[in-house]
């Protein structure tokens, strides 16, 4: 689904990001980890072609992203809370991107119907602008309108951090289910340790901006993760 | 303790963003400053001889009190819209070991040395230093001062008082017009009842502790009120108002470009910053009532072109430099998400073309000033319609500057940048030069069909241009995108 050849982002003569070759397969969950500037946004925000690489290329299900924008159709994402319009109660910013995404009203409200126990009734009919709630449900309306049209490909950039531990569980469960069931290719950066080696049936490491370790997730993983952070 | 306050306010001016602009716009705000510093010392000195001129048989300091309470009034109602605690800045200190009575202080004298305070004193120094120069008694004229300044501090404290309701805002209001109404029919001799009052401060120096005593005393109840609200879940605790859901869903008629519509107008709605552009914009359509009015210009044809464009471009030019900027909160998504840009920037066209009929229709009962107001407005709306619209567009692509969309309205600058003032000039300028050139080359009716054709013609290609701006701002997308995420910028 996704390939990354190539790929080198410097900013003047510091190399941020420099990945030889990379294939995500569809369907799988796959999980980006590493310390503060290892490159996790940086790959992530040239997947979304937010940014230019400095050389190589991506392809998302065969677009190259930065010559067409066919992908964006199939794509999307939760980075952070820029990707929310603050003065929009989140309805309003479900129901703006269902339209973006070619879904009316009943398509956004069926689909966040499945979503009330995630939601845990702190989102839905508030009278509160997305501005004014807190950091968490803010994070909880982004990764539930990543959601909305059926992507093929979707792209969380920490989604667990500020969460609560309900939550954590209930986004845990629904990632899983998404790469199993729905065939969506799933792709989730984490601090934590724990949730990436749970969700994730593929953890990559990144250092420096390079790829150190390529695992697929079995009962060592977390030892082994560990022990790559600790030491 | 307090010297920790001030070096850390001292850091946060000359660290703050409007420090942080570029060169020229720097020393051109520095000019401004200058000017109006000025304008003002200027007029302080010279109120003593216009007041003289004005009424040559009333001491002008008997005069000038009769006005006071008017002064005071209109101050505290000005400053209701301009200044507020920021009790926001103390936050930080809540968790440090110092005493909230020192940062209650802190945050309360900190009020005193504002701008608003020094205005009125850079107007009556010069006052009064002219009128020791004139012979008046040295040490009365002193006191005087003093007086001044605590009644200055007592308008700056009871805004705080004020501040807390609208409802205030509307009694200020009420009061000044209902007295200005009473002195003006002569029903109340309201300025000869408070004349004397505030000329005793004068006549009597000993009086200078009655406003000191007030001044104190209000400190004090600011004191009092906030110091036992220092907590996050007071008076530190940012209001957020009631979200009010609609879909607005006659905006469906408009198709494809809808949603951006319905985006746009919620964003202007909702937003201090956007919703002040817009009152602003229609203030401005009295604009014209300045200069039609008056001889001079009635027959100065360049000056109603001038007019023309302002007046029905005002909110093409306030609300269109600024894009894409007003987006820029989010813009990182919107360039992600699965968006037509074409029908983005559509939309932002459709919506300021909406604006500048609506403030051509605003002003055509000038036509009572002639058939040329009329004609030179209506040709000038026709020519934002066809050409600045999409040139404002264009030069939007320029636009790097994040906006904070919460922040307040008033002498803000932020995403203002070279490119605001550049755009000024093909906006503003061009009409005005080819109307005035072919006006006087040929006549007013020509200048009129010319700019009306360029109208009609840059609207008939439209298409064609709005094409050519989308691929501009597909262009400079990673660089609007990584400017618009840098904050104070």
């Amino acid at each position: 689904m996704i390939v990354a050849d190539n790929l080198t982002k410097k900013y003047g003569s510091q190399e941020v990001l420099n990945i030889d070759h990379l294939e995500i397969p569809k369907g799988q969950s796959f999980g980006l980890v590493g310390n503060n500037g290892a490159g996790k946004t940086t790959f992530f925000s040239l997947l979304l072609d937010l940014i230019q690489p400095t050389s190589g290329k991506v392809e998302n299900n065969g677009v190259q992203v930065n010559a067409s924008e066919e992908w964006k159709p199939f794509t999307s994402a939760f980075i952070d809370e820029t990707f929310l319009i603050g003065y929009l109660t989140p309805e309003e910013y479900f129901y703006f991107i269902g339209e973006l995404r070619g879904r009316n009203k009943a398509d956004v409200d069926a689909l966040l119907a499945q979503f009330e126990d995630f939601f845990h009734g702190e989102i839905l009919g508030q009278k509160k602008y997305l501005r004014d709630l807190s950091k968490g449900n803010q994070k909880k309306a982004g990764i539930v309108a990543s959601f909305i049209g059926n992507p093929e490909v979707v792209i969380l950039d920490e989604p667990f951090a500020n969460l609560d531990p309900t939550t954590q569980i209930r986004l845990k469960a629904i990632i899983k289910d998404l790469a199993a069931k729905q065939d969506v290719t799933v792709l989730v950066s984490s601090h934590d340790l724990i949730h990436v080696t749970e969700v994730c049936e593929r953890i990559v490491v990144l250092n420096k901006g390079e790829i150190v370790k390529d695992i697929q997730t079995s009962t060592e993983t977390l030892k082994e993760l560990e022990s790559f952070f600790g030491g | 303790m307090f010297k920790h306050f001030i070096r850390l306010q001292w850091k946060s001016f000359f660290r703050s963003s409007s420090f942080g602009k570029g060169i020229a716009l720097k020393i051109l705000m520095i000019f401004f400053g200058i000017y109006m510093l000025t304008t003002l010392v200027a007029t302080g000195a010279g109120m003593y001889f216009i007041l003289r001129k004005l009424a040559p048989d009333v001491n002008p300091m008997w005069l000038i009190s009769q006005y006071f309470v008017y002064w005071i009034l209109i101050e505290l109602f000005l400053r209701y819209f301009m200044q507020k605690l920021p009790v926001m800045d103390i936050k930080p200190f809540l968790s440090y070991p110092i005493k909230k009575s020192a940062i209650t202080h802190y945050i309360l004298g900190r009020s005193a040395v504002s701008i608003y305070n020094l205005l009125a004193i850079f107007f009556f120094v010069p006052f009064a230093i002219v009128l020791i120069f004139k012979g008046y008694p040295a040490v009365n004229v002193l006191f005087w001062v003093v007086s001044i300044f605590a009644i200055v501090l007592c308008v700056n404290y009871v805004n705080f008082i004020v501040n807390k309701s609208d409802k205030a805002l509307l009694v200020i209001g009420g009061i000044i017009v209902a007295l200005y109404a009473m002195d003006y029919f002569a029903l109340l001799p309201v300025k000869a009842f408070f004349g004397p009052i505030f000329h005793g401060l004068y006549a009597y120096p000993i009086t200078v502790l009655v406003p000191m005593a007030l001044a104190i005393l209000v400190y004090w109840i600011n004191y009092k009120y906030l110091r036992n609200r220092i907590f996050l879940d007071a008076s530190l605790k940012a209001k957020s108002q009631e979200a009010n859901t609609s879909d607005l869903a006659w905006t469906r008629r408009f198709g494809d470009i809808a949603p951006f519509l319905r985006l746009d107008l919620k964003l202007i709605w909702r937003n201090k910053r956007t919703k002040a552009q817009v009152f602003i914009s229609l203030l401005f359509v009295f604009y014209g009532l300045i200069f039609y009015t008056q001889e001079v210009y009635a027959n100065m044809m360049p000056m109603y072109a001038f007019l023309g464009i302002f007046m029905t471009g005002i909110f093409l030019a306030n609300f269109g430099q600024f894009i894409p900027a007003w987006d820029s909160a989010y813009y990182g998504m919107m360039m992600s998400q699965n968006i037509p840009l074409r029908k983005y920037l559509e939309s932002k066209a459709g919506l300021i073309a909406v604006s500048v009929v609506v403030m051509f229709l605003l002003t055509i009962p000038y036509v009572y000033f002639g058939w040329k107001a009329l004609a030179v407005n209506f040709g000038s709306a026709l020519y934002n319609l066809g050409v600045n619209i999409p040139v404002i567009l264009y030069f939007g692509s320029f636009n790097k500057k994040r906006i904070e969309l919460d922040k307040s309205p008033f002498g803000n600058m932020q995403g203002t940048s070279g490119t605001q003032f550049l755009i000024m000039l093909p906006v503003l300028g061009l009409p005005i030069l080819i109307f005035t050139v072919i006006y006087y080359l040929i006549s007013i009716e020509a200048a009129v069909i010319v700019l009306s054709v360029l109208g009609i013609v840059g609207f008939a290609f439209r298409n064609y241009f709005l094409d050519k701006i989308t691929e501009q701002y597909r262009k400079r997308k990673y660089g609007m995108i990584a400017g618009f995420k840098e904050k104070n910028s």
